[in-house]
């Protein structure tokens, strides 16, 4: 990548505008997919006693609906971001490859 | 190109008569060998804490003769026969070092998906999960849990900034503006760390599992056999024959979970209410297995839980064999995509094997037939820990399915073994051999043939180990492997990317710390000090010491970056801006070759 490329692309809010974006939504997810498992694992240390919960007329713990659901989330939200990121970002790199090779 | 095929089928002659060998063997064994492993359990070599040892006993079985079990050795024979057409058809297609590394970077989102699933479901994961529902219930979830949420942790901060800055290795990335040597050396000796315990621990359990499953094959035998089968895969076909090896190892382990998941709930008439209640009313701990947040008998410990989440996830996304697979894709978008194919399978398998585990309590336990002695115990089986998945399949599907699922287990090994060895091979000659000692002046044809050199090393070594290591008790392997790569590669791969103030002094001192407060703490913890060398009571007093030595990590990483005030240290933060365009735009990423 040649110097004037790069000082091209570093000068366009594009580029700048990209970078927040992504950084945003890959923190954002990141702290979402932690607070769940943490919460998950936190429960798990300091509230055993809720975890393991039945639900009302069965002897399936709450715990284990929470787990599956941190599993099926987690999952989910990977998807969340493939979407975003196809839709969104890649186009916008597009662009901004294009702008600066010209 | 004719030399290569010359060889090929030269090794391959080799790996043919050597498990001819094996079935002489047993054609002439009159008296079948004992199953006489102290603690043969694949589970005891996996996701245990010390507490889930004691709580999963293992037992000397004592099938007197055992008739040989066809089945499992034709179905395992007729894998072998496919991947090694595979690895034959890889061969003439593995030219350059790229093909050799990467695959040629032609694999595509899906492909890598399925192929990152086979790297990572061991049968350590399978049999030891189901194994741990078995015996403690509940707790097992925690393990499915854990493994799996490192997945988008690692697609949404590392899995596309890899391809667009990587070649072969991750040390490419932390070292893309650092200095290559002090970088490098670190990251291929954490790195190497972790493929060779976790090479022991895989064949340690192959080992056990095979000589359990067709006892007239010893253990010595069947580890042999998994090197040589390696060994050809790996040094012959190199990644594109392991891509195809774990994509097919995958769709199996799938496709076998998936039955046994299918015939456990129609034999509970598809009510998972019905699953869980009678799998209560039949476990001799009842009520208890719905409650057990820490290892059934063992102490509630919200440090310990706290840490072993903690090394679960972040070691999932330092595992030097999992970042590899990012290279061989053709580009950022693949990359993503293969993530959330990869975790959909694997979160999908994590589910089924709790099923499974639960299975086994309602259809293996007070079994006499799987069960070692019923008088003393309903749950203790025959054959060992890692068995409920085994026998689950038999009850479910008779000796065919326990073949099918037996063959499934021992490919889950082949394939996760491959791609540990070439990891481990290209941290060798990568990093170690073509940038550090020839300074990148080596050429492809040399370091390709080095990196074959390695494989081969690496081969023998995880063989010679796995018999040095057989009647060790091997517990702890998953507890060192998962928080080295925690402390060390995941924490300095992320500052890399992400901190613009990361210099060398503290990505090398940082690295350092982890590696070596990591192995300390291992070592002075309850599982070393206390269970492996009798040294009484453990110093520290955790199995997991990530809690400890990941924070300590980034302080150090942070310290002596700030601190750092010499020239090379300021470019290397002016560098920050180039390695941030390509990592984001992927310009000047290396290019998928096309032959």
């Amino acid at each position: 990548m040649s110097l004037l490329i790069a000082s091209k692309i570093q000068s366009n809010p594009k580029y700048l505008q990209l970078v927040k974006q992504r950084d945003t939504l890959s923190w954002t997810l990141s702290a979402i997919v932690c607070i769940m498992y943490f919460g998950f694992i936190l429960l798990i240390a300091f509230a055993p006693d809720v975890i393991t919960q039945p639900l009302p007329n069965s002897v399936i713990p709450q715990g284990m609906l929470l787990g599956v659901g941190v599993i099926l989330a987690s999952a989910m939200l990977t998807g969340v971001y493939v979407y975003r990121a196809n839709g969104t970002f890649d186009p916008i790199v597009q662009e901004i490859v294009q702008e600066a090779s010209k | 190109m004719k030399k290569i095929i010359t060889l090929f089928f030269a090794v391959m002659t080799l790996v043919l008569s050597g498990l001819s060998l094996a079935a002489d063997t047993v054609a002439s064994s009159v008296a079948p060998t004992v199953a006489s492993a102290v603690a043969p359990t694949v589970a005891s070599a996996v996701p245990t804490t010390s507490a889930v040892v004691a709580a999963v006993p293992a037992v000397a079985a004592a099938p007197a003769e055992v008739p040989l079990n066809w089945n499992a050795i034709v179905m395992f024979l007729i894998f072998v026969g496919v991947t090694l057409g595979i690895t034959y058809w890889a061969a003439t297609r593995t030219k350059t070092a790229t093909d050799f590394y990467a695959a040629g970077r032609g694999v595509t989102g899906l492909q890598n998906g399925m192929a990152i699933a086979g790297d990572y479901m061991s049968a350590a994961s399978f049999l030891g999960i189901a194994a741990l529902v078995y015996f403690n219930g509940f707790y097992g979830l925690i393990f499915s849990v854990g493994w799996l949420v490192g997945w988008p942790i690692i697609l949404f901060l590392v899995a596309e900034r890899l391809r667009n800055l990587g070649k072969y290795t991750y040390a490419d990335v932390v070292s893309f503006r650092l200095q290559q040597g002090p970088i490098r050396v670190m990251a291929a000796i954490s790195s190497l760390i972790v493929v060779i315990w976790y090479l022991i621990g895989q064949a340690v359990g192959a080992g056990q599992l095979l000589h359990t499953l067709v006892p007239q094959v010893s253990y010595v035998q069947s580890i042999i056999v998994v090197g040589a089968l390696i060994i050809t895969y790996v040094t012959f076909g190199g990644m594109k024959a392991t891509t195809w090896v774990q994509i097919i190892k995958a769709c199996l382990l799938l496709g076998g979970a998936t039955l046994m998941a299918l015939g456990v709930m129609s034999h509970e008439g598809f009510s998972f209410e019905k699953l869980f209640s009678d799998a209560v009313a039949l476990h001799p701990k009842h009520l208890d297995i719905m409650k057990s947040v820490v290892p059934i008998g063992a102490k509630l410990n919200p440090v310990e839980s706290i840490s072993l989440g903690l090394t679960l996830m972040f070691g999932t996304a330092g595992l030097p064999h999992i970042l590899m697979r990012f290279f061989t894709v053709t580009d950022a978008k693949a990359a993503r995509k293969s993530v959330l194919y990869g975790t959909c399978f694997i979160g999908f398998f994590y589910i089924l094997t709790f099923i499974i585990g639960f299975g086994a309590i309602v259809l293996v336990a007070n079994n006499p037939a799987y069960v070692a002695d019923i008088n003393k115990s309903i749950l203790v089986l025959k054959g060992g820990g890692s068995m409920p998945a085994v026998y689950l399949s038999h009850a479910l599907g008779g000796d065919f399915f326990l073949g099918f699922i037996a063959a499934v287990a021992f490919a889950t090994i082949l394939a996760v073994v491959s791609g540990l060895t070439l990891a481990g091979a290209s941290a060798l000659s990568h990093d170690i051999y073509a940038s550090v000692i020839k300074k990148g002046q080596a050429s492809e044809k040399q370091e390709v043939w080095v990196s074959k050199m390695c494989v081969i090393g690496l081969g023998v070594v995880a063989v010679l180990l796995g018999i040095a290591f057989e009647k060790q008790n091997v517990a702890y392997i998953v507890a060192l492997t998962f928080s080295i790569a925690a402390c060390t590669n995941f924490p300095i791969l992320v500052l890399s990317i992400f901190w613009r103030g990361l210099t060398t002094r503290g990505a090398v001192m940082g690295g350092y710390t982890g590696i070596i407060g990591s192995i300390g703490l291992l070592v002075i913890g309850p599982t070393v000090w206390t269970k492996v060398l009798g040294m009484g009571p453990a110093i520290f007093p955790y199995d997991f010491p990530t809690f400890v030595v990941l924070p300590t990590v980034l302080i150090v990483a942070y310290v002596a970056s700030v601190t750092d005030k010499s020239a090379s240290g300021q470019k290397e933060r002016d560098a920050y801006d180039a390695q941030l365009i390509r990592a984001e735009t992927g310009l000047g990423a290396e290019a998928a070759a096309v032959h």
